[in-house]
C-alpha cells in the first residue's frame, strides 16, 4: 500500500440540480483546478442534454476523478451515455434528488444485477 | 468425428504420452478455474447483497440531507450562489486501495479529509447550527456514497471477471477436454491397428519360413535318397592310383 499513498487523492464529481450540488459542495467535495475546470455541474431545466452529455464525458475522461455522482433524473436524460460507460473507474453513482425519490428499477447497475438477484428479497 | 474434432497429430506412443499429459493438465486447469469461479461468485453475491442494502440506506440518508438543506435555507436565506461561486479546493478526497479476490484486483475507495473547510465562515451571521448539521449530513452521505461506489466498482469488475472465467470453464469442459479425449481415442485405435498389422506380419513370416524350411528339408532328403540310389557320380569305385 505504500505505493498508493504517494498517489494524490482523487476527486468526486457531481452532476445534479442546484440543491444537490450545493449540498455536496458544503460537504466539501468541490474543487476548481488551475484550468478553472470545476468538478461539478449544475443542471436546471434550461440545460441542454448535449451539454450534460459533454460534461459527463469530460468527467469520465479526467483522470483525477474516481467517482461521479449524478442525480437520477439527470441520469435518465443521458441514459445511453451512462449505459455506454462500462469501465469500473470512474464509478458512476445515481443518487436521488430532492424532488425525485430514488427508483431502484431505473438504476443501470441494479438493472444489470436483476435476473441474478431480486432486490426485494434482501 | 473428423479432423475438426481432434488435434492434427501423428499417432505414435510419444504423441499418446503427450496427449495424456495435456488431458491431465486440462482437467487440473478446469478444476482450478471452477474453484476460482466459485470464489468469485461467492464474493459477488456478498457484494450484491451489500449494494442493495446500501442503496436503500442511501435513499434515506439523502432524504435527510436534502431536508437539512431546506432547513438551513429557511434560517439562513438563499446561499446557493455564494456556495457555488466560492469553490476552491476539495476537502474530501478519495484514496484507492486494492483488494485481491482469487487473483482479481478490486479497487476500494476510501474518503479522507484533506485541507480545511472552505465554508468555515458560512452561516456566521445566522443559522450556523443548521449549516453545521447540513455539512455533517452531507459528509455522512458522501462517506456512504464512496462506500457504495467501491462496492459498485467491485460489482462491475467481478461481473466481467466471472463472465470470462465461466466462459473459460465451459470452453475447457465442452471443447478442449472432449477434443483431447477424441485425439487420445484416435491414437489408441491407430496404435492397435498397427499392432495387429505387426502381429499379422510376424505370423506371415513365420509361415513362410516354415514352408521354406520344409522345402529345404525335402530337397536334402531327395538328395540323400538319390545318393543312395545312384551313388556318387564322381566315385566310380576305381582304386586309387598312387605314383
Amino acid at each position: 500500500m505504500a505505493m498508493h499513498s504517494a498517489v494524490k487523492g482523487k476527486l468526486l464529481a457531481v452532476i445534479g440540480d442546484e440543491d444537490t450540488c450545493v449540498g455536496f459542495l458544503l460537504g466539501g467535495v468541490g474543487e476548481i483546478n488551475k484550468h478553472r475546470h470545476s468538478n461539478f455541474m449544475v443542471v436546471d431545466k434550461n440545460t441542454a442534454i448535449i451539454d450534460i452529455e459533454e460534461c459527463f464525458k469530460g468527467f469520465v475522461k479526467r483522470d483525477d476523478i474516481d467517482i461521479i455522482l449524478i442525480n437520477q433524473n439527470v441520469a435518465e436524460m443521458i441514459r445511453h451515455v451512462i449505459e455506454g460507460h462500462t469501465q469500473p473507474i470512474p464509478a458512476v453513482l445515481e443518487i436521488p434528488s430532492k424532488d425525485h425519490p430514488y427508483d431502484a428499477s431505473k438504476d443501470s447497475i441494479l438493472r444489470r444485477a436483476k435476473g441474478m438477484f431480486n432486490p426485494e428479497d434482501v | 468425428m473428423s479432423g475438426k474434432d481432434k488435434l492434427p497429430i501423428f499417432p505414435s506412443r510419444g504423441a499418446q504420452t503427450m496427449m495424456k499429459g495435456r488431458l491431465m493438465g486440462a482437467q487440473k486447469g478446469h478444476s482450478l478455474l471452477k474453484k476460482k469461479a466459485d470464489a468469485l461468485q461467492m464474493r459477488f453475491r456478498l457484494i450484491l447483497g451489500k449494494i442493495i442494502q446500501t442503496k436503500t440506506l442511501m435513499g434515506e440518508v439523502m432524504k435527510e440531507a436534502a431536508f437539512s438543506l431546506a432547513e438551513a435555507k429557511f434560517t439562513t436565506g438563499d446561499f446557493n450562489q455564494v456556495v457555488l461561486q466560492n469553490v476552491t479546493k476539495a476537502q474530501i478526497k478519495i484514496r484507492t486501495k486494492k483488494d485481491n479476490v482469487a487473483g482479481v484486483t478490486l479497487p476500494v475507495f476510501e474518503s479522507y479529509q484533506d485541507g480545511t473547510d472552505t465554508y468555515e465562515l458560512a452561516g456566521l451571521a445566522r443559522g450556523g447550527q443548521q449549516l453545521a448539521k447540513l455539512k455533517k449530513n452531507y459528509q455522512t452521505a458522501i462517506k456512504l456514497l464512496v462506500e457504495l461506489a467501491s462496492l459498485q466498482t467491485s460489482f462491475v469488475t467481478l461481473d466481467d471477471v466471472i463472465k470470462i472465467t465461466n466462459r473459460r470453464v465451459n470452453a475447457i469442459e465442452h471443447v478442449i477436454i472432449p477434443r483431447i479425449e477424441k485425439t487420445l481415442a484416435y491414437i489408441i485405435s491407430e496404435l492397435d491397428e498397427l499392432e495387429r498389422e505387426e502381429f499379422y506380419r510376424l505370423k506371415k513370416i513365420q509361415d513362410k519360413k516354415k514352408i521354406s524350411n520344409k522345402k529345404k528339408e525335402q530337397l536334402k532328403k531327395d538328395m540323400k535318397e538319390a545318393n543312395a540310389k545312384y551313388g556318387n557320380m564322381l566315385d566310380e569305385g576305381d582304386e586309387d592310383l598312387l605314383f
